[in-house]
């Protein structure tokens, strides 16, 4: 269902003629016949294969790395370790969903001194087979010396914790302070008096919440080929959601000029967040230039992607609000601790904006911690940060509503943001749609469906995320049929080469199968920021449609100059260009274009600011078995401020896949780790994503509140939808069930232990 | 090294011969020897579905059969589904459905989805949603992928008829 409250974008002609359609993907036949090639469908000949070492402890000093035996393997071709690469300073990136430190990267790439983490890469060997590298990796020795682990958030906090990183001192609201620790960094937002705020209150509820570490599990294993070719020029085949933060992340750990790095991203098999830095790119490279400047391809498997790559924070989080009788917020304070693992970085920040978002408040406190922990180097995952806040802040909410005896929808809207209210960070919004959210909600069949039957129970949910705008380029030139070829550098991982095209194909007036799309190489068009943060579809559409302006610009002088009139007089509308009443079609000058002897290209570069958060409100039905703990989702509805859906399928199958991922986190998936810091079900058996079978039809809502920062009225929809499923699902066991779930994943095992608890109190 | 086995074997309908090390999976015969990539790899143990093939008709991860239980048997992979005239209507329904998203599963789950429609040319969303539960997809959520089979199914009931290597 589609709901459009605002008919058009700023610059926006609707009704539209491509944009709102649903044509098949320009990229479709080839991912459907198994042509598409992904990260470990490169090969190259000559090509050698790597594997990697990588540590059994979760702390230990490297007392010594033996490689001899190994290079001694017949087809060992190279073997290197972190003292092939070369020394980092400090160097602050922004991958787009995050900033890092370089020296951590390169330290996290291979091991220096320490290993940090189960799984934590500290050599690799380049061979003629995998199987021949494999069994050299087994031949490398490394000596040891083991250091105690610390894996929990607030046990890493405490004075006596064992240390981590020697050189990390705390920043405390943006100060360094003096002494070793595993806080990296303290920030907080504060407004008004919140005792004055909590004294206004009739109810207060103020509950604990933890969350476990999770996966992002795109199904596709991290996969890079290098070149470290015999002129110096390093070429990088990988699957990444950014080909430039690729190439700059590789020039800098290498001490290259950006100009001797190309990176070639591949079709991309998921993402999430967590192919956004390195982790293989930078080895394969050193592989190569050892290996006699033959190209060299690693793979991991779904262990190591497991142990070494992705995950999103676990989290300590305790939330206080009021509220009067009469549903109003007086006050909201709110801690957030979250695991960064190894390297500073976690999500808290984006957490700490995520959490009190949605509402009105005069009276609040938010603090919020990055803690280094010994797990693998927490990375971007789907609004990083988002869903364990909302997590805790609409379970408080819900109790709240249920305190007073209000709707949950009634009581959001009591208090919901909207155009011109501060955010709880301090930005003011712009127009936003989450009243529209929760208007179309309570409005929706299934709100109002009744749920009957024992151990049955309805959750809502609301949810926020920021989006983002980044930069975006793209080059396009017209073809002598009137065909347009699209240049673009943003990674395709759910649709994007078409909705792009849609924007450029609604701008040019022209049809959408006359657009062909191509995602190419970092040589071959300008800067992309990645595919990330929500923004694809919002500002690579942004470069389209500047780039689609400029063509028709063009397209106006060729016109004039064949028509032999000025070019002020000539206009163009539904393909046809013309001037006092001569005329030409678009597709008779674009075969008239070579003969002309004036190729029409052109190109075009953004970096919108005005990305237009999104809001999503959630329902769902659960029943909870008692006997077993097993919780099954009966029924499910996301509805979304999405701005203007460009393809309402992908759109759709967004949010779809936000709940998915969300339901997981909510109900199964969680790293599970013994006392000593090993990973112990690193394998898809173990760490349990949601199957077909496992999940309904997820109905869905879009709702069109134009974005007034975007020609079309585009919001970012990808992250929005993973941040209120958690919340959802737990308020509605609380219907339930009567109990009030505060741990994720909200697991069988839990679930019986609340409902025993129950029973004895 | 191991001594190398010649398998003969048939893949997507022609002969083929195979020079296979004896620990080497179907799966690394068919990526890395045949350079069959639409095959994917996901976890290499049998709980993603990525890698599913069809040997003989039955539906298997190919992670999990050894390259030399190939010999005499008949293998369909990804590369051996569409027809002479175009796209298998499972294809055409995935991409009208809008049914992938990045596309990495969409192979294992096309092969999973004929074996489905050969063995049961109707089944309910439960039926659909039951046999593709060995086929993991993280961005979907299934939703378009469920209706894009029960949509095939609907719109010709004999799809298993429809071409393909079945023997």
């Amino acid at each position: 269902m589609t709901l459009t409250r605002d008919k058009k974008g700023v610059a926006g002609k609707a009704p539209y003629k491509v944009i709102g359609t649903r044509p098949l993907r320009p990229d479709g036949a080839d991912k459907v016949t198994g042509k598409a090639v992904y990260g470990a469908d490169v090969h190259l000949p000559a090509m050698l294969y790597g594997a990697m070492l990588r540590s059994p402890h979760a702390h230990a000093r490297i007392s010594s790395i033996d490689t001899s035996e190994a290079e001694r393997v017949p087809g060992v071709k190279a073997v290197v370790t972190a003292a092939d690469l070369p020394v980092i300073q400090d160097i602050l990136t922004d991958l787009g969903e995050g900033v890092v430190n370089l020296r951590y990267t390169s330290n996290n790439v291979l091991a220096h001194d320490k290993v940090l983490y189960h799984g934590h890469a500290v050599a690799a060997v380049a061979a003629t087979s995998t199987a021949i590298a494999e069994e050299a990796v087994k031949l490398i020795k490394v000596e040891y010396d083991l250091l105690p682990p610390v894996l929990d958030v607030l046990e890493a906090m405490k004075d006596d914790a064992p240390i981590i990183l020697e050189d990390l001192r705390t920043t405390e609201l943006g100060e360094k302070r003096e002494g070793q620790t595993n806080i990296a960094s303290h920030i907080q937002h504060r407004r008004g008096d919140l005792e004055q705020g909590f004294a206004a209150a009739d109810i207060i509820v103020e509950r604990e919440f933890r969350t476990g570490t999770v996966h992002q599990g795109y199904i596709e294993p991290h996969s890079a080929v290098g070149l470290y070719n015999d002129d110096g020029h390093v070429t990088v085949w990988c699957s990444t959601q950014g080909a430039f933060g690729i190439r700059n992340q590789v020039s800098e750990l290498l001490k290259l000029p950006v100009s001797d790095v190309t990176v070639i991203p591949t079709e991309i098999g998921g993402g999430f967040g967590g192919k956004l830095g390195v982790y293989l790119e930078p080895v394969v490279a050193l592989l190569s230039k050892k290996a006699g400047h033959r190209p060299v391809k690693m793979t991991m498997n779904r262990t190591e992607v497991l142990q070494a790559t992705g995950p999103t924070s676990a989290s300590y989080i305790r939330v206080k609000m009021g509220a009067t009788r009469d549903g109003k917020l007086t006050a909201a304070e709110a801690y957030l601790a979250y695991d960064a693992g190894a390297f500073p970085g976690s999500p808290v920040g984006s957490a700490a904006v995520v959490i009190l978002a949605p509402y009105k408040l005069d009276h609040l406190l938010i603090d919020g911690y990055d803690v280094i922990v010994n797990k693998p180097r927490s990375a971007a995952y789907r609004a990083p940060g988002g869903t364990n806040a909302a997590y805790a802040s609409e379970a408080v909410i819900d109790e709240l509503a249920k305190i007073i005896g209000m709707d949950p929808l009634e009581f959001r809207l009591k208090n919901a943001v909207t155009e011109g209210d501060r955010r709880a960070d301090g930005p003011v919004y712009a127009r936003i749609g989450f009243v529209e959210t929760l208007h179309a909600a309570q409005e929706h069949p299934h709100y109002r469906a009744p749920l009957e039957g024992k151990h049955r129970g309805r959750g809502v949910a609301s949810g926020f995320w920021n989006n983002w705008g980044g930069r975006s380029s793209v080059s396009a030139s017209i073809n002598p049929d009137g065909s347009v070829n699209l240049l673009e550098g943003s990674p395709d991982i759910g649709g994007t080469r078409a909705s792009i095209a849609m924007q450029l194909a609604e701008t040019m007036e022209i049809a959408y199968e006359d657009v062909h799309p191509r995602v190419v190489d970092t040589d071959s068009v300008g800067y992309n920021d990645a595919t990330g943060g929500s923004r694809t579809t919002f500002g690579t559409g942004w470069a389209a449609y500047e780039v689609g302006l400029k063509l028709i610009d063009e397209m106006k002088r060729q016109a004039a100059d064949l028509l032999e009139v000025d070019l002020e007089s000539i206009a163009y509308e539904n393909g046809i260009f013309s001037s006092n009443g001569d005329s030409l079609g678009f597709k008779e000058i674009a075969e008239r274009i070579d003969e002309s002897g004036h190729p029409v290209v052109a190109s075009a570069s953004v970096h919108p600011e005005e990305f237009g958060p999104g809001f999503g409100t959630h329902i769902v039905d659960v029943e909870v078995d008692p006997e077993t703990g097993k919780v099954e989702i009966l029924r499910y509805t996301a509805v979304q401020d999405v701005g203007k859906a460009i393809h309402p399928s992908y759109v759709e199958g967004q949010l779809h896949g936000g709940v998915a991922q969300g339901v997981g986190w909510a109900l199964n998936e969680e790293y599970v780790y013994d006392d000593e810091g090993h990973l112990l079900n690193a394998s898809f058996l173990d760490y349990r994503i949601p199957t077909a079978l496992d999940l309904p039809m997820i109905d869905t809502v879009l709702v069109e509140v134009a974005n007034p920062g975007h020609p079309f009225g585009v919001r970012g929809v990808g992250e929005t939808p993973i941040v209120p499923p958690a919340g959802a699902v737990a308020n509605a066991i609380y219907d339930a069930i009567g109990v009030r779930m505060t741990t994720l994943p909200m697991s069988p095992g839990t679930i019986l232990e609340a409902l025993w608890a129950q029973e004895e109190s | 090294m191991a001594d190398r086995v010649i398998v003969n074997t048939s893949i997507n309908g022609e002969e083929a011969t195979l020079l296979c090390e004896p620990r080497q999976t179907l799966l690394e015969v068919l990526r890395e020897g045949l350079r069959l990539t639409g095959t994917k790899e996901g976890c290499s143990n049998g709980n993603c579905g990525a890698c599913n093939v069809l040997l003989d008709g039955v539906l298997v991860n190919s992670c999990l059969v050894l390259a030399v239980e190939a010999e005499g048997r008949s293998v369909t992979t990804i590369e051996g589904i569409a027809l002479p005239e175009g796209l298998h209507p499972l294809q055409q329904k995935f991409l009208e459905h809008a049914a992938l998203q990045c596309g990495i599963c969409t192979p294992g789950f096309i092969i999973s989805a004929k074996a489905l429609l050969e063995e049961n040319p109707s089944p309910t969303e439960e039926e659909v949603r039951f046999w593709l539960a060995g086929n993991l997809c993280r961005c979907t959520g299934y939703d378009k992928i469920v209706r894009a089979v029960l949509d095939t199914a609907e719109a010709a009931p004999s799809v298993g008829s429809f071409g393909g290597e079945t023997p």
